[in-house]
């Protein structure tokens, strides 16, 4: 079997770029995403930009465009219904993207011929078109460029709003950009593995990193690392396997994680197993 | 350190109603200059932390105002002048940053956009970690440390920013005694350096062992001043409410009454008494007849001893 038959074909290398890059950074947002608690956040804007693809397939704009409202309308949507009700925040947010989700599948159930279902829940990145794979780019870049600008900034909202706003840092501006980083990169991550697996896409590589490093600039690193290898493989195996290549990257990311859960130096089962041990003896 | 004129903050009939319609503060007003501690006292609930978050400018005050160096707060948050240290519950101690991260962050309103530190903000960070005596520890991850290191390590990122204004909230919760004493310490030093030094506590007992002045609050603020003048029985039953426990000397089983009032106040604990051979003293006479003859009599063996002792002395 020759390894490198799938670089011979221009769809496999595109596949494999778009999905590291996404995967790469998916992996820097995550790190902030899991120390911010905002996980289920992330779940819950991948499944809220649904409507907004359906849309932009149906009047012919850019997916990117239409996904990334969608994903925005949702997050005001959350934000207003919390801070005008005592509903609890997770109940809030159940509500609000299960109804994005619920009108989305509505309108592709609708005109069934004009966009394939599959393509958005699942992703399709073996057969992306050059124009999604130029929106993912832009998209990336885009989010790559603010997380290097604001990365600090927003690294101190995530820690200590309080102090941050003492400086003078305008807490809830960064808030939003995190939450629109989060918003963007679902949109991206969509082509890659499908609206209902980019939730693991910004959760699973933080929660990995998390366990092997205390230093958040190393967090990232290892979190980025996790996100575009684990993508970059999953890709290439999924030639080989002839499965979705969500499905791959996803549940490599998991084997990544299930392994640092164990092995892991520090908050590893067996590393506890041993100061456990230890304590007693 | 800084050898400017003091700094003041200024509170003009401040009310302050949250989005749910409840008004956490009522008509506040206060003037404060540099160089004094003051300690902010009243009960759970008071609006203690309210005032803390319109002087900081954290909530907008629906009426009135608040002004640093009659300046804008907004305009004071740019210029640093304001620092603050949480309260360990406010903090995630499992976030992945070390002791000179945290103490670094600190240095983030007088560096450039992209908050890369440069060699004086180093300086600065090594500086205030050894005034805190936590510069061997700075490589730690922040959940690694002692209750008293944690403090600490927020109150050399205070130092680091360089503000004039300092507030604390609840500074000595689950801090031990030598860590009490240094932050008093240091306290004091940035006091005489002409910071304007604000504490928030509901411990009683500890604001006359650094206060300079008290700010007693209810909803509103009760009174302002020198601590021997605001810290009256009245103004505290005032502030307090039924929220106070009294420990009344004369109408506790402590021997040897003369009729005058020895008052131990407490706020949510009750004060441990031990009486002056090292016994327990109960709140109440009533009920405890036997310990208290009991204890008349060791104080006639013990007068009886001395007076013999005095006896001796003299007859030699």
């Amino acid at each position: 079997m020759d390894l490198l038959v799938p670089f011979r074909y221009d769809f496999m290398v595109t596949a494999m770029w778009v999905c590291t890059l996404v995967g790469v950074v998916c992996g820097l947002l995550s790190a902030f995403v899991t120390l911010k608690g905002w996980s289920l956040m992330g779940d819950a804007l991948s499944h809220a930009v649904v409507p907004g693809v359906a849309i932009a397939y149906f009047v012919g704009m850019p997916f990117a465009l239409g996904a990334f409202a969608s994903g925005i309308l949702a997050a005001g949507a959350m934000t207003y219904v919390k801070l005008r009700t005592p509903v609890r925040e997770d109940a809030v947010i159940g509500v609000v993207f299960t109804s994005f989700f619920a009108f989305g599948l509505l309108l592709i159930s609708l005109r069934p011929s004009q966009i394939d279902l599959k393509t958005i829940i699942l992703g399709n990145v073996l057969g992306i078109p050059r124009d999604d794979a130029l929106q993912v780019t832009v998209v990336s870049a885009i989010c790559l460029l603010v997380l290097a600008l604001q990365g600090r900034d927003l690294l101190l909202v995530c820690f200590d709003p309080g102090h941050a706003r003492a400086l003078g840092l305008r807490v809830n501006l960064l808030q939003g950009i995190l939450l629109t980083l989060l918003a963007a990169t679902a949109v991206a991550a969509m082509q890659a593995v499908g609206a209902v697996l980019v939730a693991a896409m910004v959760i699973t590589p933080g929660a990995t990193a998390f366990l092997l490093t205390a230093r958040f600039g190393r967090m990232m690193g290892v979190a980025a690392g996790i996100g575009g290898t684990s993508s970059f493989v999953g890709a290439y195996l999924s030639y080989y396997l002839d499965g979705a290549t969500g499905g791959c990257i996803v549940t490599l990311q998991t084997l990544i994680f299930i392994i640092v859960l164990v092995f892991a130096p520090k908050h590893g089962l067996l590393a506890s197993r041993r100061a456990r041990q230890a304590a007693i003896a | 350190m800084n050898a400017v004129a003091p700094i003041s903050l200024e509170a003009d009939s401040v009310t302050v109603t949250y989005p749910s319609g409840q008004t956490a503060l009522h008509d506040a007003t206060l003037s404060l200059q540099g160089g004094t501690i003051c300690a902010l006292v009243g009960v759970n609930g008071s609006g203690k932390s309210t005032l803390f978050k319109a002087l900081m400018g954290f909530v907008m005050p629906s009426r009135g105002t608040v002004r640093v160096n009659q300046r804008p707060v907004r305009e004071a948050q740019r210029k640093s002048w304001v620092a603050y240290v949480p309260q360990a519950e406010e903090v995630d101690w499992s976030f992945p940053v070390s002791v000179h991260d945290v103490v670094m962050m600190g240095r983030y309103g007088s560096m450039n956009f992209l908050r890369i530190p440069r060699a004086a903000d180093r300086e600065a960070v090594e500086l205030s970690l050894r005034r805190v005596g936590m510069w061997d520890l700075r490589d730690r991850q922040i959940g690694e440390l002692s209750g008293g290191q944690k403090k600490r390590v927020f109150v050399a990122r205070a130092l680091a920013q360089g503000g004039r204004i300092i507030l604390l909230d609840e500074p000595f919760t689950g801090v031990d005694v030598k860590t009490e004493e240094a932050i008093i310490g240091l306290l004091r030093e940035l006091r005489d350096d002409g910071c304007l030094i604000l504490v928030s506590t509901h411990n009683l007992g500890s604001v006359p062992e650094f206060c300079d002045q008290v700010v007693l609050i209810n909803r509103t603020i009760l009174a302002v001043g020198p601590l021997d003048e605001v810290f009256t029985p009245e103004n505290l039953a005032h502030a307090f409410g039924g929220a106070l426990r009294a420990f009344e000397i004369d109408r506790s089983t402590v021997q040897a009454h003369d009729g005058r009032h020895v008052t131990v106040l407490t706020d949510d604990e009750r004060p441990l008494v031990l009486g002056k051979s090292g016994h327990l003293e109960y709140r109440e006479r009533a009920g405890r007849e036997a310990l208290i003859s009991a204890r008349e009599r060791d104080l006639e063996t013990a007068q009886a001893a001395l007076d013999e002792a005095k006896k001796g002395s003299k007859e030699d």
